[in-house]
This record gives C-alpha cells, sequence and structure tokens, in this order.
C-alpha cells in the first residue's frame, strides 16, 4: 500500500575527485518513493545505485540536487543530524551482514535501541518480536559464529526492523546467499514491508532480488534511465 | 549502553586481556625497576652512612684533608665534652665516636712465635656501654658466625673469611700491630671473641672489630676519635635535615684559620657521594624515562592494532546512526577501564615482587668478590610511596593516549565509504 511521499531527489548530481579528474557518479537524477513501497534500485556495478542509496541514507551529501528524506534536507544535515537521521528513521542491510560478533544474536538486535536509549522493558519486547518476525526466537542465545548465513541475514533484517524504522536501506542483502536463502529472506522482508508498512530500498543487480520488487528504478552511468512498477 | 560495552569487554579477549596484560607487564617492569634503582641507592647510602659517613660525620678539616690515610695523629681529642654539646643541642641525632684504623694483624703459635700475619683494618667503635647503639647499627648480631660479641676489653671480632685465612679459632691471641696517635709503634693483643660477615665485600675481606676503649689504649688517643658520627633518629637520611644541621654546627665550632677545629660534612659531602646520588638519581629517572617512553610506544600501537581490529564495528555503529563523538568517548571510557585495571594488576603485583626482593634480595657476592665498595653483597628492591605510582599513571596514561590517537580516526573516517567498506 503506497502511502505519502517520504523520499524525494531532484536534479541530483555527485562528482567524485580521482586526482586531477573527477568522476560523475550520479548525474541529474530525480525520483520519489513513498511509504511502504518495496523499490529496488537497479544495475550493473559502477551505474550509481550505492551512491544514490549512501544520499538517501544519510550518509553522503550530494554535489548539486536536492534529496529530502522523511522531510529533511539531506544536504543540510550536519553529521550529527546525520546520525540522529540514521538511528531515529533508517535501517540498513549489508552484504555481509556485519553483526557484531562478541555479542549474542539479542544483544545484537538490540543495540540500535540501547542508542534510542529506550528502556529495559520497551527493549526486551522490541527485540523478541523482531526475533519472531524473522523466526529466530530460539537463537536468541546464539553467537553469529554459531549461525549460517542465511540466519546471520535475518538477524541483520531483525536489527534494522527492531526500531521500526520508516525506511530499510539493503545493499546487495542476498549477494552471499545461495538461492533457497535468498528466497526466505526476500519473503520475509516483503511481508514486514506489508505487515509495518516499511518501505525497502534495495541496491542490487540480483535477478532473484529483482523478482520479488513492487518497483524496479534502472540506472546506468548514474542516470535513472527506466522506472518501472511491478506487479 | 555501559552494561553493553563491559560486556564486549568480558567476551573479547582482544579487547581486554590482550591490552590488560601488556599495560600489566609494563607497569610490573616499571615498578620493578624503579624499586631495584630506589633500592640499590638506598642500600648504599645505608652502607656508606652506618660504616663509613654517617648521615653528618664530624673530624678536624686536617683529618678530613688526609682522611684515607687514617691520620689519628690529626684526630679529634676531648670528645667527651663534643659528644655531650652534640646530644644537647642536636637531639634528633644519635652521635657515636669511632676510630679507624689499620695495621698488622699477627697470629702468635704456642711458642709466641708469628704464626701468620696480614694486613687489617680495623674500626673502634663503642660496644661495651649499654647505651650504645653501635651493634644494632652495624648489624653486628645478625652478621655473627662463629662465637659471640665482646663482652669484656681486649676482645675483638674478626671477618670471618680473613679468620679463616689467617687459620684463627676462637678464644685464640692476636696481636694487633700500628701506629700510635704520636707516632710510635703500637703493639696490643686480643682475644678472638667471634667471627662475622658484614655482607660487605670490602669489610668482609680483611676487617676487625673492637671496642673504642681498647683502640684509645692501643693507639694512645684517651678520650680522643677520629671521627664522630651522627645517624638520624629517624633511621633515613634527610639531605636537607642534614644540610641545616650542618651549617649550624660548622657556624658554631668551625674556625678555617684553626686545622684541629671540628668540622662537620653531611653524607653527599664525602667520598663524592653528592655526586654519586645525583648522578644515580638521573640515571634512573633516564632509565625509567626511557622505559616509560618504549612503554608507551606499544601501548601506543596496541591502540592502534585495536582500532584496526575493530574497523568494521565501528562503521556498522556509524551506519546505525551513532555520532562519531559518541563511538570515540566509549572506546575512551573502555581504555581508561583496561588502563586503570591494567595499571592496578601490574602494579600490585610489581610491589608484590619487589616486596619480596626488598625482604630477601639478590645475591651478587660472586660479582664482587674484589670490590673495595662499601656496597652491600645482597641487591635489594625498595619500595616506596614513588613506587606505587611510578608505573600506574604512565600505564594508564599511555593506554588512554593510544586509544585516543588511534581513535581520531574515527573523526576522519567517510560514511559515504561504509557500505563499500563493510562489503570487503
Amino acid at each position: 500500500m503506497k502511502g505519502s511521499e517520504i523520499i524525494k531527489v531532484h536534479g541530483l548530481i555527485k562528482d567524485y575527485s580521482m586526482g586531477k579528474q573527477s568522476f560523475r557518479a550520479l548525474n541529474d537524477v530525480n525520483m520519489s518513493v513513498c511509504s511502504g513501497e518495496f523499490t529496488g534500485l537497479v544495475g550493473p556495478s559502477g551505474s550509481g545505485k550505492t551512491t544514490l542509496l549512501n544520499i538517501i541514507g544519510a550518509l553522503d551529501n550530494p554535489t548539486e540536487g536536492d534529496a529530502v528524506v522523511l522531510g529533511k534536507d539531506v544536504n543540510s544535515l550536519s553529521q550529527a543530524e546525520g546520525a540522529l537521521l540514521r538511528n531515529e528513521s533508517l535501517g540498513f542491510i549489508f552484504q555481509t551482514y556485519n553483526l557484531l560478533p562478541v555479542y549474542t544474536v539479542y544483544e545484537n538486535v538490540e543495540f540500535p535501541l540501547l542508542l534510542l536509549k529506550k528502556s529495559k522493558q520497551e527493549r526486551n519486547e522490541a527485540v523478541m518480536k523482531a526475533l519472531e518476525w524473522v523466526g529466530l526466537t530460539a537463537k536468541a542465545k546464539s553467537k553469529p559464529n554459531q549461525l549460517s548465513g542465511g540466519e546471520s541475514q535475518r538477524v541483520a533484517v531483525a536489527r534494522a526492523m527492531v526500531k521500526l524504522p520508516k525506511i530499510v536501506l539493503a545493499d546487495e542483502p542476498t549477494a552471499n546467499l545461495d538461492a533457497a536463502n535468498s528466497h526466505n529472506i526476500l519473503k520475509m522482508m516483503l511481508k514486514l514491508n506489508e505487515e509495518l508498512n516499511t518501505t525497502f530500498i534495495f541496491a542490487t543487480h540480483d535477478e532473484k532480488v529483482i523478482a520479488y520488487l513492487k518497483r524496479k528504478v534502472v540506472l546506468s552511468d548514474g542516470k535513472i534511465i527506466d522506472d518501472i512498477t511491478l506487479n | 549502553m555501559i552494561k553493553f560495552l563491559l560486556v564486549g569487554l568480558l567476551r573479547d579477549r582482544h579487547r581486554s586481556l590482550f591490552p590488560v596484560t601488556v599495560v600489566s607487564l609494563g607497569v610490573i617492569l616499571t615498578t620493578l625497576l624503579y624499586s631495584f634503582m630506589s633500592g640499590m641507592m638506598n642500600d648504599l647510602i645505608d652502607s656508606t652512612s652506618r660504616f663509613d659517613s654517617g648521615h653528618v660525620k664530624i673530624m678536624t678539616s686536617a683529618y678530613h684533608e688526609l682522611e684515607n690515610q687514617l691520620p689519628n695523629d690529626l684526630a679529634l681529642t676531648s670528645t667527651g665534652s663534643l659528644l655531650a654539646s652534640l646530644k644537647k643541642s642536636y637531639p634528633g641525632y644519635d652521635w657515636t665516636a669511632r676510630i679507624k684504623f689499620a695495621g698488622l694483624l699477627d697470629v702468635p703459635d704456642e711458642n709466641g712465635e708469628t704464626k701468620s700475619q696480614s694486613p687489617v683494618f680495623g674500626l673502634g667503635v663503642d660496644l661495651l656501654d649499654k647505651s650504645s647503639h653501635e651493634v644494632e647499627r652495624l648489624n653486628l648480631r645478625k652478621a655473627l658466625i662463629r662465637g659471640r660479641l665482646p663482652e669484656k676489653p681486649g676482645e675483638v671480632l674478626l671477618s670471618d673469611k680473613f679468620a679463616r685465612k689467617l687459620a684463627l679459632g676462637l678464644n685464640h691471641k692476636v696481636t694487633l700491630v700500628s701506629t700510635s696517635s704520636g707516632g710510635a709503634m703500637a703493639v696490643q693483643n686480643f682475644i678472638l671473641c667471634g667471627t662475622v660477615e658484614f655482607g660487605i665485600t670490602a669489610m668482609d675481606n680483611g676487617a676487625m672489630i673492637a671496642d673504642l676503649s681498647d683502640i684509645r689504649f692501643a693507639l694512645e688517643m684517651p678520650d680522643g676519635a677520629g671521627e664522630i658520627l651522627g645517624f638520624n633518629k629517624s633511621k633515613f637520611y634527610s639531605s636537607e635535615n642534614a644540610g641545616k644541621t650542618a651549617a649550624d654546627f660548622n657556624g658554631k665550632f668551625f674556625n678555617p684559620q684553626d686545622k684541629f677545629s671540628p668540622l662537620m660534612l653531611t653524607l653527599e659531602d664525602q667520598n663524592g657521594m653528592g655526586e654519586y646520588i645525583q648522578y644515580a638519581d638521573s640515571m634512573g629517572f633516564i632509565i625509567v624515562g626511557i622505559f616509560l617512553i618504549a612503554m608507551s610506544a606499544v601501548l601506543l600501537n596496541a591502540g592502534l592494532m585495536s582500532g584496526i581490529r575493530r574497523y568494521g564495528e565501528v562503521g556498522v555503529r556509524l551506519a546505525m546512526g551513532e555520532p562519531k563523538g559518541h563511538i570515540y568517548k566509549t572506546l575512551i571510557y573502555e581504555s581508561v577501564l583496561i588502563g586503570i585495571l591494567g595499571s592496578f594488576i601490574g602494579t600490585s603485583i610489581g610491589l608484590l615482587i619487589g616486596y619480596y626482593f626488598q625482604q630477601v634480595g639478590f645475591d651478587i657476592s660472586g660479582s664482587l668478590r674484589n670490590s673495595s665498595i662499601m656496597m652491600s653483597n645482597v641487591l635489594r628492591a625498595r619500595i616506596s610511596l614513588t613506587s606505587f605510582y611510578i608505573g600506574f599513571f604512565p600505564g594508564l596514561i599511555a593506554t588512554t593516549l593510544g586509544t585516543a590517537l588511534s581513535g581520531i580516526q574515527i573523526f576522519k573516517r567517510q560514511t559515504a565509504q561504509l557500505f563499500k567498506e563493510l562489503e570487503t
């Protein structure tokens, strides 16, 4: 169910300097995303999808143009304000899970709530609910090195979802998973998208992911060349 | 959050056990090194003061000029009245007269003919007076190997090694051949009542200890003494106190025009001890300083290594929205905790080992066989107030500084690279 517009980028340009030359990673990108979308930024390596994900995630600033995320102009945010936006409203899922190895599954999922200074009871309820979503309540006390790749990525999803963010940004989330685990993860994310109305934005070129997308924004050489709504 | 960080510290040995071990080792070594340096200095001061210099010493200036030759013809006279005046004017010191002498020790056989003979260095000290502290000061009871301490006039102690060299048994008669204060030949018989081991090679090679009154009689020095030694009643040498006492005494009694007027010198004024103490102090600080720099470099490196190892973790925390300053602060808190724990463990172990070596010490007599330095054969550490913090604070500061410097990288980190960095 599509809702109100929560991301709007307009005339977005991102240049990287490479010695005396500069490289244009994004070139006049315009797009908007509404709440509840399940969208993929699709394209080959170097097409600019991760750069766009970085800007939407307040991890990077555009060279030119505007990027407004949840009503906040990313370009005008300080480091601390960017961190606060990520902390309160954005969830991240990485290709290599990046779980903290010395902590248990429960503690890994709990960490974003500690940053939000939630009470112990609130944390406990939220963590157990997030683990239930991803089907890992039985593994709450396990350490990351005791989990399979698929289970690790499910923990990463729970960690991203536990604070009920408005937007989840996922960069190649299935790149390290086999087909069966990829489908499980994607089904789970789709279910969360539908049940919690969380907006998911993927950067991917994996056909397995693309098959689940509701919208596909195709990038090539830093430009959007196609924007297709799928059934 | 604090609990979360503590749990991480406890579980991750690379974050806790390894750095705590490194800090502890560094602090143990620093504490021990300083304690040994301090112990060596203290031993040297203690041995020198007990056997030779006192904390302050009074001689005639003429005697002082030729002190190495033991010129008893230039010794102090009327020491009874001088001692009485000293005890009254400077009650913080314990005052005692001594005569140092040298000569030949002759061992006669049953026919009175010389059986063996050897040069001897001797001390005439107040052994028989009940109020004297010389027996304790020279540690004679503990040093006794055979026999007993002198109980009546005419009895002497010899160093055990020396007595064995001369094949002397207890109650054997020995004859001291020396020079009287008037320059004549002095001959006096004694009975060997005991042998001692001083633990100071220079003394153990050939020393004799007799009662002061016997030596006064032998060397024709009635009421005379080569030197009067003063020992601070606190048992510790205080440079400031000794300096004040000497200045006051010399102001009252010393006359530069009169070579036989009494002159008071502090321990530091004698035998280059002042320069030695300064030199040893400087060397001590240089050695400990170098060591601290090396330890700091190791800890700094450990901090940098930890920063590299936790690169991924810091990246995830940044991506999740933890502010850079907060991550930096938590790393500093962790390092302060590690520093306190490591420094506490290191200081405790260092002090325990130091205390053991203060009580037991290292026997280095083997390497001092031919030494003439007034130095103890047992090398001891000394625990002082400084030992408690000489390793603790550098351990804590170096650990924190290492993390603080390596942690600066967090602020230089480009969040735009996080996805790329976290995928490798």
